[in-house]
């Protein structure tokens, strides 16, 4: 499937001195896609700097001089897919896989989560990755008033809502607490509209002959050919797509539009967040 | 030379100067409470120091009475008072730790060695005769300093900052004690006559040390207006605003040639030097004696912030 | 000054004393010394101590001590008798010392890479993989000359004539450098017939040789001579003197992360001119506090962006981050197996037995002989959080016993060590007193070794404890040339 993507994310700040930031907004080539075209424009910053991290991650840094008022990131291109029932298999970046095994700030189990984790043990790799997406979907609700970037897996299964940040966080934290490398996956999904979102994150998991697994537990499936990879990291804060900062100024202000559309169709999606 | 380099420098040697300067104003003041009463009594005296001294107001806050001692301990050891001398000296040593490696030994252990030896005083146990000999020692020291400097410090953008530190700070000190004091220097003050004058006039040389350079340079008695001229206008007194300008115009000179920058700063430095080098003490008296002290503390301020500008101090 | 028959009766226990045989006669590197120390009185070394103590003070060395609100800047005592290494000693631990950075330096490259060492079994994943100090955003990076850690510490203790121990290796950011050469510039001021009476290999070089290798290490993309600068947390850290030397012995700007930033590509410091490109940095800031935009958010002290400058190959960080898993103390048991697997040879010097609480045998093992063992938190330094058995009392074992219980891992244990002693100025004379050694080892286009170190002493008759924050002192460290 050929699919469009526009992702624009703008800062206003008010008196900033100085700003930078570290954008990971290129995706990946793999089996279950191909970029045939894609470039990441920055206004208001200087030249970006490249480079490719420890998860394989495309890198810019680019960096503005004060005063600085409204920076434009804009990533855009097209990408093919293929469905692979989530395979995507070993992606031969720098990341040895047991690194994946750590628990973050983020991912951090409590007893509730062990217990779930534990209740999802399966015979088999793949049979436990199933059981605990299912049960996810089952037992934490969709719910966008409910977590914030910040919430924890702990704190949202307690919850039993969140979003799709949460849902990956909190299996990521069962998968790992199994023994399985699990990763966080930050993209984009075609969706038929309704309540489900453009810019969207899910996990990915290992299994030893297939390699990476993805597993949407938001979603209670594995990505199809309308899922599009674009960074990963062992957590939301390490897969951000923008992570910025910036010294001085009263006040800032990011907005995200993804617009996402299957080429040569009208269906079309965007989202807004503030 | 990094930024803060530059400016830590200016701070050490703002610093030390300032300590100094607070000695000298509260000898003067630990002084005149010894001899008899004037007008308005001791209180009046102290009041007129603090205010020399720039600090009326944060005195004033503390809601403490005025008396000798806690005027005293106030601009001598007061550790939340940032133009107390302890906190003058501790400000320049840290200053100079910041930027250990732009200080020569010399300059280094007569700023540390001072620091060290201020901080283990307990002011309790300084009595009236002793304080009297703590301050000529803060003078000493930093005179030791600033001899330190002179004698070891290369002469590159360093030494400028250090120099432009000093003076500006100096002139500083200098126009604020006569803005406080700016009355008795008037000319119809001098009519009125009389032993109270010749108190006041002497109180404002011991604050700036210049007594016995005003004798030795005018052999005459103490007059408003050849005092009003010594420390102003004079090329010849060192605390005098004119002789502070003339360091700090070529100073800010030098610093533009090695850097090819001082963009802001060498216009309003070298426009309120060549202004001194012209002044007339009566153009000064007609526009009005407050006034004109006031303005020259503004403009003196503008060329330390331009400074601070040019050279990436912030 | 010095009486034979009390200094040999002065050891609190049996050890090897470095300056004396057990008959009272003296080892050979110390005859000079111990012929000058039998010709001084009290009073004329007390004032050379005066002396001595009065140059540190002026001279502000000092370091602060963590949790004391007053005065929290103190002097290390300094004691002015030397300890004495023969030139065939030296030529030992030279080979032994670099022999184990050569070897720690390829574990940080294959950690952080393909993990040979995981993969052939000699290592627990869990271990490198798991361990706080092992840092994920290094993996597959290559920094210039493949080196990882450009200025170690090798922290060794000597319990008999030939017996030399590795007690820590140091790969993050040793401090203490700049007591050895200052310590030596106050020995030559205070005593020059005793160095006209011996032949000591010089280190006053070390900040040259530092400056050499920095720059030998410099970003591939560099041309001319790299720019290199020092970075500090500040005024208020404890090794803050040492900054401040290093960079002017060098002649090189000591930066704070606020006089740094990172644009077009590159890392700029802020001067009087504008701006100026740095290109190796010395960083002493730990690993966490580098880059908020990276690592700790909140940290203040770093650069945001630091970290993707210096993946992007753009500047040298001098550690690299994640050096702290060569030196952990969890790892420390598996040295001698990492010197084999990358050097193919024996070890040099050996490893301190170490028990691992996190395993149940040895734990059982560390729990039943508290008292004679010295009791270590993985994550712990500057002799904090640590127990040493035979000095204890009941209720700190039953203490420490709980808090093993209850976290294991973080505590590993070793017997405690006969430390060698050596001569120190005591009140009641010259006593012998335990000591440890830290030479420091450079890593860049070559290995360098200094021929030193720095000397803790245990001030007080019997202490083991060395560490400055605990009463130890240090001294200066002769190397006889032969």
């Amino acid at each position: 499937m050929r699919i469009a993507i526009t992702h624009t994310t703008t800062y206003r700040s008010t008196g900033a001195s100085r700003a930078i930031q570290a954008l990971r907004l290129t995706p990946p080539a793999g089996p279950s896609q191909a970029v045939l075209s894609w470039q990441v424009r920055t206004q208001g910053a200087g030249a970006p700097l490249r480079y490719t991290d420890a998860f394989g991650n495309a890198v810019e840094l680019v960096a503005s001089q004060g005063p600085v008022t409204d920076v434009e990131i804009v990533a855009e291109g097209v990408v093919e897919t293929t469905e692979t029932a989530g395979v995507v298999g070993h992606t031969g970046e720098a990341m040895a896989p047991a690194v994946c095994l750590r628990q973050t700030r983020l991912t951090e189990p409590d007893d509730a989560i062990r217990t779930f984790a534990e209740s999802c043990r399966r015979h088999g790799i793949l049979a436990s990755l199933h059981a605990i997406l299912d049960g996810l979907h089952e037992q934490v609700a969709y719910d966008t008033t409910a977590t914030t970037s910040e919430t924890t897996a702990a704190a949202a299964f307690a919850a039993r809502r969140g979003v799709c940040q949460d849902h990956a966080h909190i299996f990521i934290a069962a998968a790992r607490t199994l023994g399985i490398p699990a990763r966080y996956v930050t993209g984009y999904m075609l969706t038929d509209g309704g309540e489900s979102v453009a810019h969207h994150a899910w996990a990915e998991a290992l299994a030893p002959d297939l390699g990476w697994i993805g597993f949407d537990p938001a979603n209670g499936q594995c990505p199809t050919d309308r899922y599009i990879r674009l960074a990963i990291g062992l957590d939301a804060i390490e897969a951000a797509p923008v992570r910025g900062m910036r010294l001085g100024g009263a006040s800032e202000q990011m907005e995200v539009v993804v617009s996402v559309a299957q080429q040569g169709q009208s269906q079309s999606q965007s989202q807004k967040q503030q | 030379m990094l930024g803060r380099t530059a400016s830590s420098l200016f701070w050490m040697t703002r610093y030390m100067e300032r300590a100094e300067n607070i000695a000298r104003l509260t000898q003067v003041g630990h002084r005149i409470s010894m001899t008899p009463d004037s007008t308005g009594g001791y209180r009046e005296d102290w009041k007129s120091t603090l205010a020399s001294a720039g600090c009326l107001d944060a005195f004033a806050a503390r809601g403490t009475t005025l008396s000798a001692a806690e005027a005293q301990r106030f601009l001598v050891f007061d550790r939340d008072h940032p133009s107390s001398i302890r906190a003058c000296l501790e400000a320049a040593r840290n200053n100079g730790r910041s930027v250990r490696t732009a200080l020569t030994r010399e300059m280094w252990e007569a700023l540390n060695s001072t620091w060290i030896a201020f901080a283990a005083i307990d002011p309790a146990g300084v009595g009236p005769g002793a304080m009297a000999e703590l301050l000529d020692w803060v003078r000493q020291r930093s005179g030791q300093f600033r001899g330190a400097m002179l004698g070891s410090l290369l002469r590159d953008e360093g030494f400028h900052f250090c120099q432009l530190g000093t003076f500006i700070e100096r002139a500083d000190n200098t126009a604020r004690i006569l803005e406080v004091k700016y009355n008795v220097l008037l000319p119809a003050y001098e009519a009125m006559g009389g032993e109270r004058d010749l108190h006041q006039w002497d109180t404002i040389l011991r604050s700036l040390s210049a007594v016995s350079a005003y004798r030795y340079f005018y052999r005459d008695r103490i007059r408003p207006r050849t005092l009003a001229e010594f420390l102003m206008l004079r090329p010849e007194m060192p605390r005098s605003l004119r002789f502070c300008c003339d360091f700090i115009a070529p100073s800010l000179a030098s610093l533009a040639t090695m850097t090819g920058g001082g963009t802001q700063s060498l216009p309003v430095g070298e426009a309120l030097a060549s202004d001194m080098r012209v002044a007339d003490l009566d153009d000064i008296l007609r526009g009005g004696l407050r006034e004109y002290l006031g303005e020259f503390l503004n403009r003196n301020a503008a060329v330390a912030q331009a400074t601070a500008a040019d050279y990436h101090f912030d | 000054m010095l009486k034979k028959q009390a200094y040999s009766t002065g050891n609190a226990t049996v050890c090897f004393d470095e300056m004396l045989n057990e008959d009272h006669t003296p080892r050979a590197p110390y005859r000079t010394l111990f012929d000058w120390l039998l010709r001084q009185t009290p009073s004329g070394i007390r004032a050379k101590q005066a002396e001595a103590d009065a140059i540190f003070r002026r001279l502000g060395i000092t370091f602060a001590v963590y949790g004391s609100a007053e005065s929290n800047e103190r002097l290390i005592p300094f004691d002015l008798i030397p300890r004495v290494i023969a030139a065939a000693e030296w030529r030992f631990l030279e080979r032994g010392i670099e022999q184990r950075v050569r070897a720690l330096n390829a574990f940080l490259h294959d950690i952080y890479h393909r993990q040979e060492i995981v993969r052939a079994g000699r290592i627990p994943s869990d271990l490198v993989n798991g361990n706080d100090a092992f840092l994920p955003q290094m993996m597959g990076f290559d920094p210039p000359r493949g080196v990882y850690s450009h200025i170690i510490g090798t922290d060794i203790v000597r319990t008999s004539e030939d017996g030399f121990f590795v007690l820590e290796d140091n790969l993050r950011t040793p401090s203490g450098v700049s007591y050895m050469l200052e310590n030596r510039e106050t020995m030559m001021h205070l005593f020059p017939e005793m160095f006209a009476a011996h032949r000591v290999a010089p280190v006053e070089r070390y900040p040259e040789l530092l400056r050499q290798t920095l720059q030998s290490v410099a970003p591939a993309g560099c041309d001319g001579d790299p720019t290199v600068a020092v970075l500090t947390p500040g005024i208020y850290n404890s090794a803050y003197f040492e900054h401040a030397f290093l960079a002017d012995q060098m002649g090189v700007e000591l930066v704070q992360g606020a006089d740094l930033e990172v644009a077009d590509g590159a890392l700029w410091m802020r001067t009087i001119r504008g701006r100026a490109r740095v290109d190796v940095l010395y960083r002493r800031i730990d690993d966490a506090f580098i880059d908020p935009l990276n690592f700790r958010p909140d940290s203040m002290l770093g650069v945001p962006g630091l970290f993707d400058l210096y993946r992007a190959g753009r500047v040298t960080l001098a550690n690299a981050p994640g050096t702290g898993i060569a030196d952990d103390k969890a790892v420390y048991a598996y040295v001698p197996d990492i010197v084999e697997f990358y050097t193919g040879e024996k070890p040099i010097l050996k490893n301190v037995a170490t028990f691992r609480c996190s395993n149940p045998e040895e734990r059982a093992h560390v729990l039943t002989h508290l008292e004679e063992l010295v009791v270590k938190e993985v994550h712990g330094s500057g002799g904090y959080g640590m127990l040493i058995g035979p000095r204890s009392t009941r209720q700190q074992r039953i203490d420490f016993a709980a808090r093993i219980r209850a976290n294991p891992s973080n505590y590993i244990a070793q017997p405690t060590l006969a430390l060698s002693t050596c001569p120190a100025f005591a009140a009641g004379g010259v006593g012998p007193r335990h000591v440890d050694l830290r030479p420091f080892v450079l890593v860049g286009d070559r290995v360098r070794v200094v021929p030193g170190g720095l000397t803790r002493v245990a001030l007080k008759r019997g202490s083991l404890v060395v560490n400055s924050s605990q009463g130890g002192g240090t001294k200066d460290t002769w190397v006889l040339e032969d």
